[in-house]
């Protein structure tokens, strides 16, 4: 844990009003003691060391710090810490078991829907918003659930694929593009 | 049997990418991810005023805030000789200000503290004395003779004009203008614009005392480049700087220059002997940090009857904000804008270009370019369309008289570059099948009936990509050459060290193809390593679509120099001499006896356990490669759009992308490039750009007013390809990454210009807000020659 949570005790802890927030994340009960004013990005990023959750804006533009709060995508990065309390939430870490990708995560990477990485876990989890309701969205349903993600790199068009690859993976069907060449990872792990 | 290079991931293989193993499971490590114990936390106070003196500085409040550990201001930072930095075009730049502020959001204080917010709480108590002095916002104001001097730090500045500087020969352009049928004349502004990668920018700089030694984790294109500021600015040793860029969450130019914002938290580590950490917000980027465009430019082409292009003259002035401090080879001012013009087969050209101080951010970045060369092929292609026009000729037929034919190459350009390969008339043909040229002219004219404003509008344009060679390239006099290091370990498995720097282009997965085409070893026994100066050989990053043309190069090279010394081992262990050996893709054979082979992998395990006499033992080597020329890819871009009469909102129908950037080495790879690139140039035609109110607060400091298009506007695009090899890079590659950003604005432009043709409308300035283009289809009369947002 950071400074928020330790290194703050001698110095302000007597001045500053702190409160305690339970959340369970990506499947795990935590806990913390925490200032009312702390957002929950940086409560998942600083406190639970759970960095794939990033912060872009601050303005809730960007979408790079998506989690799904019971289910639902919000934006980390203006939702406070304490307003988590006692819900569930899933980020980017929560969405592959430990030796399965969820279909998302290996449509990205089938359809090169990603470059450099930053809004990649925001992305996927507004998808994952949009999958867990329906499982047949047409290119359009595709770009309006992601339309509060932001992407510098890709032109949106390969994000696009990789979700209705994932779409036609969750619905048993044979992704329609599944001319992959080589294997691709050192040590051959997908 | 040779490999089949697609099965090992080679050259032409559509390979997954490597990098997005992490990334897919929010396992990057970027800036911001990266916790040292101990570390401290930066925060900058910015000067919310564009002009002004500061009279004083309280910070007494801040440091009663518990957690707060110091702040920073600029009489500390010039106690150390740190106030002011060198930036990377010969000028200086203000770290933490001292006598005035000269933009919005120039950095004033910095505070440090045991926590990012208790740092944010010092910044707020921190109470700064300003006089205001009279803001100047555009190069108008900039060059009024009773115009305030922004740079009075400077000893010899006594306006606000940096420099003036001209390129091709005027007398010979004057002559052709004299001896033209027609001169057709264009004025336009190509607005400011922010690179703005979702990631910002930042830093922790971890200073050891015990070992003298500085790590820096940052933001950075060009770790190396920023090893030596950094050892010029703060005075250590070079060999104790360590320079490391992790992940970095998006780059375009942004992330090139040094910002004040490094060198503060490495002071500050300095001084607490703390790693201290400091992240950007997204209204920091925007406000102060390197900007791309802000150019005017006032252009002629002087025409003969039958559509040939006799000359250009083309009169430019470029607003570099408060310091010069754009990111661009040394010799040249404005970057390489003076590649305007390459594809087209033109007798003769003159430029002139006046770059001044104004009080917005300075960085003048290459964002998503070549150096300017966005702004050269914008201009060119708005100035071709227009002079099509004015000449009432077809647009594609205009372009297919003057472009460069296929045997001309080499072929010198108006403007003195050397092109070298291309197939111009090629490409543009499979532009115009692809979107039905004749057809969608013929739709055109039966929607006008109608009232329905339909538009087609054509970019051809080569653009130089790849700088150096050596002799004309360098940053602040380092060469532009760059370098790759390779070893091949004794099981065939190899590691690949580079001094480019990858931000989304995926070096991870692309250079282990090279090596694999080279070599035979499968890209996927390869790991690729880049970014930190430790360890990576010195090479000078990633920006300006160099990093396959010179990095992807050296790739090549030291690849061969490998190959080249397990031939030597194959003959060894072959038992025969040297000019025996045959090579096919990842084996060497005996002349004659291609059943008598050994593969490189078995010569990699001999050079490490039976090496021949005399031979020193191991495999790994580096190669330092100066390419001879730029790279010249082609694009044609071709978009149709309708506009609507009664909001000026205008739709892409189509958009259809051929590119020339020679031999493809990842084709999802190149392709994903390209899409993205065609979506900033959308982007830049449609919303996005940064401009100031009269009193200089930038308009366009958080995602709210910076728009940027999501996956609900960004249009489709089809995209088609041509492989002219680029005859010197030793794969056949050009660049790509920036070609669509830099050919794709002109192709909506013109076609929105080509609906409003018949309205008597001939240019608006980008973006085409629909406002603007409303206002035009109202009046007939052109919306330009200003700042696209009105003042108050």
């Amino acid at each position: 844990m950071t400074s928020l949570f330790e290194e703050l005790q001698p110095a302000a802890a007597a001045e500053v009003q702190t409160t305690r927030v339970d959340i369970k994340i990506n499947g795990e009960y935590k806990a913390a003691q925490i200032e009312p004013r702390l957002l929950l990005a940086h409560l998942i990023r600083n406190g639970f060391r759970l960095t794939g959750t990033h912060t872009g804006c601050d303005t809730t533009n960007c979408g790079a710090c998506t989690v799904l709060m019971d289910g639902a995508p919000v934006k980390s990065c203006t939702v406070f810490a304490v307003q988590a309390n006692g819900h569930e939430v899933t980020t980017v870490e929560g969405l592959a078991t430990a030796s399965e990708l969820h279909p998302i995560q290996e449509g990205f990477k089938d359809e090169h829907g990603l470059q450099c990485g930053f809004c990649t876990p925001g992305m996927m989890l507004s998808a994952k918003a949009l999958l867990d309701e329906n499982l047949n969205p047409t290119e359009d349903e595709v770009r309006w659930a992601l339309s509060g993600n932001l992407c510098r790199c890709t032109g949106y068009q390969n994000i696009v694929k990789a979700v209705l690859w994932a779409a036609a993976k969750m619905r048993g069907d044979v992704p329609a593009d599944e001319a992959a060449t080589a294997d691709d990872s050192p040590g051959g792990e997908a | 049997m040779a490999l089949d290079e697609i099965k090992i991931g080679g050259l032409g293989a559509s390979r997954r990418r490597v990098e997005d193993n992490r990334f897919i499971r929010g396992k990057g490590n970027y800036v911001d991810d990266v916790v040292l114990p101990g570390m401290l936390h930066m925060e900058i106070l910015r000067s919310p005023l564009a002009h002004a003196r500061i009279k004083s500085i309280d910070t007494s409040a801040a440091y009663a805030i518990p957690g707060v550990r110091m702040v920073m201001t600029g009489e500390m930072m010039a106690a150390r000789n740190l106030a002011w930095m060198p930036t990377l075009s010969y000028d200086t730049q203000a770290v933490l200000a001292t006598d005035k502020v000269r933009f919005q959001g120039q950095e004033v204080c910095a505070v440090i503290a045991d926590d990012p917010y208790i740092a944010r709480d010092g910044v707020e108590a921190i109470v700064v004395d300003y006089e205001p002095l009279p803001p100047i916002v555009n190069p108008t104001q900039a060059m009024a003779d009773d115009a305030v001097l922004i740079r009075d730090d400077k000893v010899n500045q006594s306006n606000n004009v940096i420099f003036d500087w001209e390129v091709g020969d005027r007398e010979s352009t004057d002559r052709a203008f004299a001896e033209a049928d027609m001169v057709s004349e264009i004025d336009m502004h190509y607005p400011r614009s922010h690179p703005s990668p979702i990631e910002a920018c930042g830093s922790i700089a971890d200073y050891d005392r015990s070992t003298s030694k500085l790590t820096v984790y940052m933001t950075s294109q060009a770790p190396h480049i920023v090893r030596a500021a950094v050892s010029m600015v703060a005075e250590i040793h070079e060999h104790m700087i360590r320079i490391i860029a992790p992940d970095l969450g998006g780059g375009f130019g942004n992330k090139v220059p040094v910002y004040p914002g490094y060198v503060i938290s490495i002071l500050a580590s300095i001084l607490l002997e703390k790693p201290v950490k400091w992240i950007e917000d997204k209204t920091g980027n925007l406000i102060s940090t390197g900007f791309g465009r802000d150019v005017y430019l006032k252009g002629k082409l002087a025409l003969r009857k039958d559509g040939k292009i006799l000359g250009v003259r083309m009169d430019t002035v470029s607003d570099h904000g408060a310091f010069f401090s754009d990111a661009q080879p040394s010799k040249f001012k404005i970057g390489l804008i003076h590649s305007a013009f390459a594809c087209y087969d033109i007798p003769t050209a003159y430029l002139t270009n006046r770059g001044v101080y104004t009080n917005k951010a300075p960085g003048g970045v290459a964002y998503r370019c070549s150096f300017r060369v966005t702004e050269a092929m914008f201009f060119q292609e708005r100035m071709v369309q227009a002079a099509a026009d004015d000449l009432g000729m077809d647009q594609a037929e205009f372009r297919r008289v003057n472009l460069v034919k296929d045997d001309d190459f080499p072929k010198r350009t108006p403007f003195g570059f050397l092109t070298d390969s291309g197939q111009y008339e090629k490409c543009l043909q499979i532009g115009l099948d692809a979107i039905d040229y004749d057809n969608f002219k013929e739709q055109k004219a039966e929607a006008a009936k109608r009232g329905r404003l339909l538009g087609i509008g054509i970019s051809t344009m080569t653009e130089p990509l790849g700088a150096g060679n050596s002799r004309e390239y360098d940053i602040l006099g380092i060469k532009m050459f760059d370098s790759a290091e390779l070893r091949v370990h004794m099981t065939g498995k190899a590691i690949l060290r580079t001094g480019a720097k990858t931000q989304g282009q995926g070096h991870e997965t692309t250079w282990a193809q090279i090596v694999a085409h080279e070599l035979g070893i499968p890209a996927e026994d390869i790991v690729v390593e880049e970014g930190d100066t430790d360890t990576a050989p010195f090479g000078m990053g990633t920006y300006a679509s160099r990093s396959t043309p010179v990095a992807g190069a050296a790739v090549s090279m030291v690849s061969r120099k490998i190959r080249a010394k397990a031939r030597k081992i194959a003959a060894h262990l072959l038992e025969v001499s040297d000019e025996d050996i045959e090579w096919e893709l990842g084996r060497f054979y005996v002349r004659g006896a291609q059943d008598r082979g050994v593969t490189i992998q078995e010569c990699a395990m001999a050079a490490y356990s039976n090496v021949p006499d005399g031979m020193e033992p191991g495999l790994e080597n580096n190669a330092y490669y100066d390419p001879p020329n730029l790279t010249w890819p082609f694009a044609c871009y071709i978009s149709t759009v309708e506009v609507d009469p009664l909001t000026g909102v205008w739709d892409v129908i189509r958009m259809v992308a051929v590119d020339d950037c020679g031999v493809r080495i990842n084709p999802m790879i190149v392709e994903g490039q390209i899409m993205g690139g065609l979506t900033e140039a959308y982007a830049m035609a449609n919303m996005q750009f940064i401009t100031f109110d009269e009193d200089g607060n930038c308009i366009g400091s958080n995602y709210m007013d910076y728009l940027l298009p999501t996956a609900w506007e960004t249009p489709g695009f089809e995209l088609h390809e041509v492989v002219t090899p680029c005859p010197h890079h030793p794969i056949g590659a050009k660049g790509i990454g920036e070609c669509a950003t830099v050919g794709g604005p002109a192709a909506f432009v013109n076609a929105v210009m080509d609906a409003l043709k018949d309205i008597g409308v001939r240019n608006i300035d980008m973006p085409l807000l629909p406002d603007r283009v409303y206002e035009a289809i109202q009046t007939g009369q052109d919306v330009s020659g200003h700042p696209p947002v009105k003042n108050r």
